[in-house]
């Protein structure tokens, strides 16, 4: 007779709100009219709500629960909350796109949704096998979902570009697990990280573990040197899903760099600092140099987004409690900026047709004045500028890494933004300096509209909020600190 | 008693092996390889891990031999040229077989000198048996056992997105 240890379900709510939400979506598609797929979206946004309501109720508690494999504590929640928000902007931006493209499928949403259980589980993991399983949660509906435009050419070579090297990549991180394990005898963070206080570990395997793990890790979040699949990826995946990609999965790689890093091996972080801030120099240094020469708006804001990879590692550097919070913040900044810039992509959208070609919004500000206005926000948050979130958010990370006597490595972060105002100014050029080409490009019609404008003034105000009045969130990321227990 | 049995159950495995990447005929290469996989499988019940021995059979002989075959006669039966795609595959190949041969005969060598012979498992009787992986996978393990579940129908329900044809 087995004993089965008591489980708190009500400590996992949110994670099986968003799981049955699911299979809920899956069923309704095979019942609803094929006019009537906009209820999976409903559906889909309902729970993701339900979601982060009952999330809200757990704030403040620290607990775990599945003999220590899940770890409740305010960091987990908070990305947890990042990562919903994520998906019902994503949830809303997809409903005008798919149906102009003719992908409107029920597993879309439920796909959607199996990824954001993956990043919930990843980020509130108290174990490295959770972790490499959330990561596949995460990753395997990401393959599918590059590859949803098929037959397109683009969709199907992200796909298997970004299944080949992810696969790949999800190789070196279990090779590291495995190390770690070797070395510590435990995947459990916390035992890991007393494990390692004593001194009674293997400390060349543990090292190529911890080296392995950061190959690993750094291919999800994309840092350079395993950068490459990432502006293949973003452009070929349908724009939703590249938006969905680059603000959630890089979250969600991060929470689980920040409690690896900063929890498990936090006693040898002698070791690893160096690493961690190499690959913050080239990574910033990498991406914004790219994204300089790039013609195609997609392009451009993945190598961006692999700029701003850099930027969070900075924050990772700096480490402690400055450093937990400002990448926390950063995370939700971020996430709206990049959703809304890919938002306006969709948004200025004909039928099928994309902008995605630089030149392609020239005169903007003309045509849709509204709708330039607010990409011109989205670009000078990304580049930093006050009033906007960005700025607030860099400088919170700056703060940070000065704090830890990282002054070096914030002064090249900033050398770096200078950089990159280039090529985010470049897009503000085009859309307010230059002549339109051909003829007027007609706004979205149908049923999603609404909801496009919805995702876009979510984004804006969280722009505009975050950076006009960042204190009551900047507090709720300093309370967010690792469970430790 | 045993030691005959494993005898057997080891040339028989060796020459499955051999026929394998001898056989001609790609249908008759999978065979092989369903005979091999199977007789390694009674190789780990000889030495007391019937679990893995259950998995070997379900997992290998049963889900990748039928996936292989699936393939061979999706493609149909190709005549295997002897010529290599990869030019120095053949080399490097005979040379990884040789370090793998080397390494796995060195920790037998290893184990054999310093156990005298005998090689004595340090593990309690009873471990990795059905029951004691059972007992885990429900108790400590039952958080990634049911994430695991989560990714299958992930999976099963991407395959299904990516196989359907058109809309």
């Amino acid at each position: 007779m087995i004993t089965i240890p008591p489980v708190h379900l009500a400590v996992v709510a949110p994670l099986l709100v968003v799981g049955v939400t699911a299979l809920v979506v899956m069923l309704c598609d095979l019942v609803l009219p094929a006019n009537e797929r906009t209820w999976l979206a409903y559906l889909s946004l309902f729970g993701l709500i339900g979601a982060m309501l009952i999330g809200t109720q757990l704030w403040g508690r620290q607990t775990s629960t599945f003999s220590g494999m899940f770890l409740l504590d305010n960091f987990g929640l908070a990305l947890t909350f990042i990562f919903l928000t994520v998906a019902v902007i994503t949830v809303l931006l997809s409903v005008a796109y798919t149906s102009d493209r003719g992908l409107v499928r029920g597993e879309f949403y439920a796909l959607i949704l199996f990824a954001v259980m993956g990043m919930m589980i990843m980020a509130t993991a108290g174990d490295l096998i959770v972790v490499f399983l959330g990561i596949e949660l995460l990753s395997l509906p990401l393959y599918v979902l590059s590859g949803f435009a098929r037959p397109a050419r683009d969709s199907i070579e992200a796909a298997l570009k970004y299944f080949l090297l992810g696969a790949f990549a999800s190789g070196f991180l279990l090779y590291g697990i495995v190390l770690i394990f070797g070395a510590t005898g435990s995947t459990n963070l916390l035992q890991i990280a007393s494990v390692l206080t004593k001194g009674a570990h293997n400390s060349v395997m543990l090292y190529a573990g911890i080296a392995l793990l950061l190959v690993g890790l750094g291919f999800k979040v994309s840092v350079v040197p395993f950068h490459q699949w990432t502006p293949d990826v973003y452009e070929g995946a349908p724009t939703a899903v590249t938006a969905f990609m680059v603000a959630g999965t890089k979250a969600a790689g991060f929470a689980v760099l920040l409690r690896i890093l900063l929890v498990a091996v936090l006693p040898v972080r002698d070791v690893w600092l160096p690493a961690i801030a190499i690959l913050a120099v080239v990574t910033m240094t990498v991406g914004n140099v790219t994204a300089i020469a790039q013609q195609n708006i997609k392009r451009m804001l993945a190598y961006s987004s692999i700029a701003h990879a850099g930027y969070i590692l900075v924050a990772v550097a700096a480490g402690g409690a400055a450093g937990t919070s400002s990448a926390i913040f950063y995370l939700l900044i971020y996430a709206f900026m990049n959703l809304g810039a890919f938002a306006v992509v969709i948004a200025a959208s004909r039928g099928g047709e994309e902008r995605l070609a630089i030149r392609d919004y020239a005169g903007l500000a003309r045509q849709r004045p509204v709708l330039a206005a607010i990409m011109a926000i989205f670009m000078l948050s990304l580049a930093g500028f006050p009033p906007t979130a960005g700025f607030v958010g860099k400088l919170t990370i700056f703060q940070a890494a000065v704090q830890n006597g990282l002054t070096w490595l914030a002064v090249i972060a900033v050398l770096n933004s200078v950089v990159s105002v280039f090529y985010y100014a470049r897009v503000i050029v085009f859309m307010y300096m230059r002549e339109p080409e051909g003829e007027p490009w007609p706004a979205v019609a149908g049923d999603g509209r609404r909801m496009l404008a919805l995702a876009l003034g979510i984004c804006v105000a969280g722009v505009l909020l975050l950076g006009i009045l960042p204190t009551p969130a900047y507090q709720a990321a300093q309370t967010a600190l690792l469970n430790i227990l | 008693m045993d030691l005959i049995f494993f005898y057997i159950l080891a040339i028989l495995a060796v020459l499955s092996a051999l026929g394998m990447v001898t056989a001609r005929n790609a249908v008759h290469g999978v065979l092989f390889m369903v005979a091999n996989f199977a007789l390694v499988a009674v190789l780990y019940l000889l030495l007391d891990a019937p679990f893995i021995a259950m998995v070997q059979i379900a997992v290998y002989a049963g889900a990748i031999i039928v996936l292989f075959l699936f393939v061979v006669m999706l493609i149909g039966p190709v005549p295997t040229s002897l010529r290599d795609k990869l030019p120095g595959q053949r080399p490097l190949g005979l040379l990884a077989g040789l370090v793998l041969l080397l390494l796995i005969g060195s920790v037998v060598a290893v184990a054999t000198v310093t156990a005298g012979g005998g090689i004595s498992s340090g593990v309690a009787s009873g471990f990795g048996s059905p029951q004691a992986i059972g007992e885990l996978l429900f108790t400590r393990y039952l958080y990634p056992f049911e994430i695991t579940s989560v990714i299958l129908l992930a999976a099963m329900v991407g395959a299904v997105v990516l196989g359907k044809k058109g809309q």
